[in-house]
């Protein structure tokens, strides 16, 4: 199949935009990663949960999904603190398997719970937001990916800053590469592993505030974006903030451009095909070596 | 009300011995009613336990959803109207499964429906849940009716106790060429070239795969078949390729979400083929698409399964969606329709024997349904009249415009938006 | 205590014998579902709870068995219990490719859980993809009932036959984890240099097990098939299967002899019994299986068997 450069312009630009949204989920996923090692099983419907979060504040209070950014980032911030000092950490015993479990185990119930609150509908925010476009030489960008773009570049600029410049961030780093020797310097582990999920799960406040205008939710969707969002942590390296911004923006081109040429179900090959090569030739990632 | 809905809605919650356990509880109530009862209320039959089986979590769950409501209301209504004549006025009861949108569920649930007494199995939706859940009541020849899953195996493989009611995937592809055709015809023949986009399940694959044999033979030409997953995370892509091969046809089978995407999606990136005919697809004829993205919407057509708008109880049914804040989709008519269709069976046969049953389905000409099939006649437990309808979005609203005997508004083909 | 680990498989059997007996065909549907789940969960329990090595990408293997078990029959016409035993053998050589890319990488914990992920997620988008393989419409096998298909009539006979595998392979792991491969694994597990060190050969042990394990999980995939009959990529190469096997073992004990068998029995049961807390609040029962899986892991993080052995071990002290 043959296609115009104008199309295939379009659909590396389309790339683009959809992988920095990625990233963003991939951001908190691997900060979490990164520093308390764990796989978390829960990303996924903790997403969902701030999807119906942003469609719910949307749709009641009729404010603008961007505006919901803040108070549902801080909201998010707050909810993952504490999810993970008081529930995730103490219920399993700081071991990788019971994690697993923990995390598995709450997205169950949060799914279902959201099941039971809002229903299996699919749901869309009303309103034009979706469909405004800008005008760019032949290519029309949508808006709202556009916007997401330019917010997720800059929570990655925000949360490097945050990690390479304060206390809090010297601190989590600590952590991250030994926790032990961390907790000899009067670093409170529990704590910062409270405010590493935390600043996960604003990650995710602040995807869903940029999804939702393009996208839609439902019980769960969040999965959609869990698989792809491991797959840009590895290839980003674990814990790198601006390895996860690049494999989210490279993942974004692939899966665009494969899903031009092979169809988009085949598509998806390319991206575990390039995951499993990327694991068993360059495992710290390909973008340098771990935060 | 509340007291009806709720032993209707009860379920059961115990695993090993429920058979014994709802036995015993039934018994007692029984037998306090004997001594407290004035004598009409003694004679009341013991009601007729009906299975309804539906995905209600799980990645299926909005359509389990509305499935359970059509099958709630058509019992709510037999209920209401003095339930079983022929076996005393007996009352339907309710034993609701939840098929957790997986075959496994799903058999699981057949088994606790045989051990609570049911004497017929209504529902399944999902092919895969069908074919497991058809095949558990087959070995007790409980009868089973399939609300939707259309995979043509589901009855030719042989099972006597299973009857579907509405089409199967192979009879939906054929009308919905046969009205392609038409359609184009009396238009003058404006549409040549078509894209399908289909999700890569079982059901959208398996129609594309007749698609893909059927529409050059009527003439048509193929572009491209593209398919995608489900849950779709972007379908941008499959919209420039669309605007790319410019046909003049588009012909998608996905699920609601995927397709309100690709619409809205082809909406911003002003891509309007000809027509938009999509077939057995989850937004197409799904009022809240047209509610929520009336633009996106308007002028698509879809050849799926719907009420027929002419019979007396799509209106009463519909009114009843609204108040219950449904949404107004296929699989509410369906359930309806092949819950009435069973109990019609059991007010046949006079009994729960499940002999009598299966042989009062196999006879069944059912016209008191609300499709628009004509009186059930059942051939290899395949609905001889089940046939799907064309519809498109005129206005806010959505419209029958095919086949004639049933159409409510002419078709505007080709479309200009 | 070892002769009382015997005693308490054979106990165990002979309660799962006898239920076909005594239950009806509901709770003997329950047992084989489950069953198949606990052989899942033995063959994970092999490479990720003797050999410490978290697989996410069982689904691989237990896919493998099923769909070349079915595709023998129908492609080939190969007798029902050949076909089983190709199935197996295919995905036990799967196993050993796998491991042997993998291994030879070093990828180790979050990286060996996510690559499995990813080699069955390759495989489910190319059986949902591929014509040889159904597609997407699935594998439906055609009910003849009869010794010779693999097929049966009642229940309990298969009940019968999905609890001696689950006994044979109860046996084995016992064996395997007095074994001198056994203590190799677990020297793998608890320090790979030290074992190194001892002169254990690590990538010939951690693929010993994978192939052991992927053998044996595909066996669960083919009783899948034969039970139900029908196969699609989501139910053989979905996540479901990968996340119920690591979730059976984790729960019953990671890195026991009986732990998945238990751990999938209460999994099940409680699956089950959460159902009836549905009420009239659709995904409520599944809320509280969520919560109760939680609570499970903070009150017993050694599993069930863990925790009982904790509990006799206390009183005997005491």
């Amino acid at each position: 199949m043959n296609y115009p450069p104008a199309i295939i312009a379009e659909a590396m630009v389309n790339g683009l935009l959809t992988g920095s949204v990625y990233a963003l989920v991939a951001l908190g996923l691997t900060l979490v990663y990164g520093v308390l090692h764990i796989i978390n099983f829960a990303h996924g419907a903790l997403l969902t949960c701030a999807m119906f979060a942003v469609w719910a504040l949307v749709t009641f209070t009729g404010i603008s999904p961007y505006a919901a950014i803040l108070p549902l980032a801080l909201a998010f911030f707050a909810g993952g603190y504490v999810l993970q000092r008081y529930l995730i950490g103490p219920a399993s015993h700081g071991d990788d398997s019971n994690i697993l479990l923990v995390t598995l185990g709450l997205s169950i119930a949060i799914e279902n719970a959201l099941l039971a609150a809002f229903h299996a509908d699919t749901r869309n925010l009303e309103g034009d937001f979706g469909f405004q476009v800008i005008e760019l030489g032949p290519m029309l960008i949508s808006r709202p990916k556009l916007i997401g773009f330019a917010a997720a570049v800059a929570v990655a600029g925000l949360l490097w800053l945050l990690l390479a410049r304060t206390d809090t961030g010297r601190a989590i780093r600590a952590v991250a590469k030994e926790k032990l020797g961390a907790r000899l310097m009067g670093i409170e582990v529990g704590h910062i592993y409270g405010v590493t999920f935390g600043i996960g799960c604003a990650c995710l406040a602040v995807a869903a505030c940029l999804l939702m205008p393009s996208f839609y939710v439902n019980p769960r969707v969040g999965n959609a974006f869990v698989l792809v969002a491991f797959t840009i942590v590895v290839l980003g390296g674990m814990g790198s903030v601006a390895g996860a911004l690049l494999g989210g923006l490279f993942i974004g081109m692939v899966e665009s451009l494969g899903g031009l040429l092979l169809g988009d179900s085949l598509g998806q090959l390319g991206i575990f095909v390039i995951f499993i090569l990327v694991l068993l030739f360059r495992p710290t990632g390909l973008f340098g070596a771990r935060a | 009300m509340t007291i009806i809905n709720q032993e209707i809605i009860r379920m059961s919650t115990n695993i090993t011995l429920p058979a014994v356990s709802r036995r015993t509880l039934l018994g007692a109530t029984a037998a306090t009613a004997t001594l407290g009862m004035p004598a009409i209320l003694r004679a009341q039959p013991a009601p007729v336990k009906l299975g309804i089986l539906q995905p209600i979590t799980g990645a299926l769950a909005q359509d389990g959803d509305l499935g359970r409501f059509g099958a709630v209301t058509a019992i709510e209504e037999i209920n209401a109207a003095g339930g079983i004549k022929s076996l005393g006025g007996a009352k339907i009861e309710m034993v609701f499964g939840d098929a957790r949108s997986n075959p496994e569920a799903g058999t699981q649930e057949v088994e606790r429906m045989q051990a609570e007494g049911v004497c017929a199995i209504v529902g399944g939706f999902a092919s895969p849940i069908c074919l497991a859940a058809s095949q558990a009541a087959a070995r007790y020849n409980l009868a089973y009716v399939v609300d939707v899953g259309a995979a043509d195996a589901i009855v030719t493989r042989g099972l006597t106790n299973t009857f579907r009611f509405g089409p199967g995937i192979g009879i939906v592809t054929k009308t919905a060429l046969a009205n392609l055709v038409a359609l184009n015809d009396a238009a003058g023949k404006p549409a040549k070239t078509v894209v399908l986009v289909h999700e890569d399940g079982a059901f959208g694959s398996g129609l594309a795969k007749l698609m893909q044999t059927e529409l050059p033979k009527l003439g048509f030409e193929i572009l491209e078949t593209i398919p995608h997953p489900t849950p779709a995370r972007d379908m941008t892509n499959v919209a420039l390729r669309i605007r790319s091969l410019n046909p003049d046809l588009l012909i998608p089978s996905s699920y609601y979400g995927e397709f309100v995407l690709l619409a809205r999606t082809m909406q911003q990136q002003h891509i309007r083929p000809k027509g938009i005919y999509s077939v057995l697809n989850g937004a197409a004829s799904n009022f809240r698409f047209v509610k929520e993205f009336p633009e996106a919407a308007q002028g698509v057509m879809d050849c799926n399964h719907w009420a027929d708008p002419r019979k007396p109880n799509t209106a009463m049914l519909r009114k009843k969606a609204d108040e219950a804040g449904k949404a107004w989709a296929y699989n509410i008519p369906l359930n309806y329709s092949c819950v009435r269709l069973a109990a019609d069976a059991i007010e046949r046969a006079g009994s729960v024997d499940r002999e009598k049953i299966v042989a009062a389905l196999t006879a069944s000409n059912f016209a008191g349904h609300c499709m628009p099939y004509g009186a059930t006649k059942f051939e290899g437990g395949q609905n001889q009249g089940a046939q799907p309808v064309n519809l498109q979005v005129q206005g806010n609203d959505i419209k029958v415009i095919f086949p004639a005997a049933f159409a409510e508004a002419k078709a505007v083909f080709p479309f200009k938006g | 205590m070892k002769r009382r680990e015997l005693l308490f498989i054979f106990a165990l059997l002979a309660a799962l014998v006898l239920v076909p007996l005594l239950a009806s065909n509901l709770l003997i549907n329950f047992l084989v579902t489950a069953l198949i789940v606990a052989l899942a969960a033995q063959g994970w329990n092999i490479l990720g709870g003797l050999g410490g090595q978290i697989s996410f990408g069982h689904a691989a293997f237990f896919g493998t068995g099923a769909y070349v078990t079915e595709l023998l029959q129908l492609r080939f016409g190969v007798n029902a219990w050949l076909a089983a035993l190709v199935g197996i053998g295919v995905a036990a050589a799967l196993g050993w490719t796998i491991g042997a890319a993998v291994f030879r990488a070093r990828l180790r914990g979050s990286y060996f859980a996510l690559v499995t992920l990813a080699f069955a997620e390759v495989l489910r988008i190319l059986a949902n993809a591929l014509e040889f393989t159904g597609g997407a419409t699935g594998l439906l096998l055609k009910l003849q009932p009869g010794a010779a298909q693999f097929q049966f009539e009642s229940r309990a006979v298969f009940a019968w036959i999905a609890i001696a595998v689950v006994g044979v392979v109860l046996l084995l792991t016992r064996h395997i984890a007095n074994s001198r491969f056994g203590a190799q694994l677990v020297a793998v597990r608890e320090n790979e240099d030290a074992a190194r060190a001892l002169g254990v050969d690590i990538i010939a042990t951690k693929l010993r097990a994978i192939t052991l394990s992927a053998a044996i999980t595909a066996s669960a995939g083919v009783l899948y098939v034969q039970y139900f009959l029908y196969l699609d990529a989501q139910i053989g190469y979905g996540t479901w299967i990968s996340i119920e096997a690591l979730l059976a073992a984790i729960i019953g004990g990671v890195g026991t002899v009986a732990g998945p068998v238990i751990g999938a029995l209460a999994l099940h049961a409680l699956g089950e019994l959460t159902k009836g807390f549905a009420g009239s609040i659709t995904g409520i029962d599944l809320v509280i299986f969520g919560l109760l899986l939680v609570a499970a892991v903070a009150f017993a993080p050694a599993g069930i068997v863990g925790a009982w052995k904790r509990y006799v071990g206390g009183r005997r002290n005491a």
